[in-house]
């Protein structure tokens, strides 16, 4: 698979190295250069500095022709932004976005973006260790601790 | 003007775009809120502006409910961030049915994503601004106007000065380039609807539709500067 991942925190990292060692073909972009020391020795990839927001910067990551394309940066807004970019003006068929808060990756979801929220999976597994129960599916985790009252706020 | 229904119009970012907006729509009496994350800000604004002024990011759901953006009949978001104001205003919509959302785009090349995701309006200030001095740095006299068809046809105000080529001979007589419409002379700040016995004179200013791609030509007769 091609796969391009925007953010090169712990999370892009991490994908960024073991797809590479799985056999994918693996573009990682940053826009800080000293992220790219979070890659694993043997990573065999392309790094390019960029604007994950610029469609130059895309376009440099060749998203047009990837199979997916993933948004880990730090910024929720980054990243539904930059996977909105690959899907609507690359036509990327799998895009993924790491998003923090809660609401707003449920409301993406609703969209159509694939959206995964590390708060709820994270608070969710944790709950469900401290308890001894068995573990759900990450679509399930991604609702965890969400409120209906908070989902369907405004509409009162 | 018929003074209009006033609306409940919510700013997102207190900066020099929302504090100038929320002052001209608040005296053409709207309801006006200002949403502004930075503390400092929103602190200083509220000494002008009060209870108008709310501090939260205005991307939070509970900062938009608090706000009343259900009620809201347009959602401004003019923060200097393109991602912020992206968001702003799809949640806006998709959760609060907010029934029109205007972002202000610091990237123009960012106005055609959004349009297609959804926003309602895109205003570009760079855009604007550079238009605008393009009119102005434009040389030999030829001034586009407007441009239809996404910049296909290109209406183009010309000068026509004593060394003018055109100067003292009849439209008619021009060797006007093909689908070029000569529209209206402007003379002594009136306009007038030409036709092919009208003579040009010095001072005349000529409005003129054509094809993009043959206003060095245009320019050719009326200005007399050489083709590139």
């Amino acid at each position: 698979m091609k796969v391009v991942i925007l953010g090169c925190g712990r999370v892009g990292a991490t994908i960024a190295a073991t797809m590479a060692r799985e056999g994918h073909e693996i573009t990682i972009i940053d826009r800080n250069p000293d992220s790219f020391r979070r890659l694993a020795n043997d990573f065999d990839g392309k790094k390019i500095i960029g604007n994950g927001l610029s469609e130059e910067t895309l376009q440099k990551a060749d998203v047009e022709h990837a199979d997916a394309f993933v948004a880990v940066t730090n910024g929720d807004n980054r990243n539904i932004m930059s996977v909105q970019l690959a899907k609507v003006r690359f036509k990327v068929p799998k895009v993924v976005a790491r998003i923090y808060d809660p609401i707003r990756s449920s409301a993406y979801a609703n969209m159509g973006i694939d959206t995964i929220c590390t708060t709820c999976v994270g608070a969710g597994v944790i709950h469900d260790k401290i308890l001894g129960k068995p573990y759900s599916a990450v679509e399930e985790y991604c609702q965890f601790g969400l409120d209906d009252k908070v989902l369907e706020a405004g509409n009162d | 003007m018929t003074r209009k229904t006033p609306m409940y119009v919510i700013i997102v970012g207190g900066g020099k775009v929302g504090y100038h907006l929320s002052k001209a729509l608040t005296r053409e009496g709207h309801e006006v809120l200002i949403i502004e994350k930075d503390r400092k800000t929103a602190e200083s604004l509220i000494g002008e502006f009060g209870e108008t002024i709310m501090y939260g990011d205005g991307c939070e759901i509970r900062t938009m409910t608090e706000a009343g953006m259900g009620r809201a009949n347009v959602v401004v978001a003019v923060t200097g961030d393109d991602e912020d104001n992206l968001v702003i205003c799809q949640m806006a919509k998709s959760k609060f049915g907010v029934p029109r959302t205007i972002a202000r785009v610091n990237d123009p090349k960012n106005e055609e994503l959004f349009q297609q995701l959804g926003i309602d309006q895109t205003v570009s200030s760079t855009r604007i601004i550079f238009n605008l001095l393009e009119q102005q740095i434009e040389t030999g006299q030829v001034i586009p106007l407007a441009a239809l068809k996404k910049g296909e046809i290109e209406v183009v105000e010309a000068d026509i000065t004593t060394t003018s080529p055109a100067m003292g001979m009849k439209i008619g007589q021009l060797d006007l380039p093909a689908n070029a419409l000569i529209i209206s002379v402007i003379r002594d700040g009136h306009a007038i609807i030409p036709h092919a016995d009208t003579k040009l004179r010095a001072g005349d200013s000529v409005i003129t539709m054509i094809k993009a791609e043959r206003e060095k030509e245009l320019r050719a007769i009326f200005t007399g500067e050489e083709q590139e």
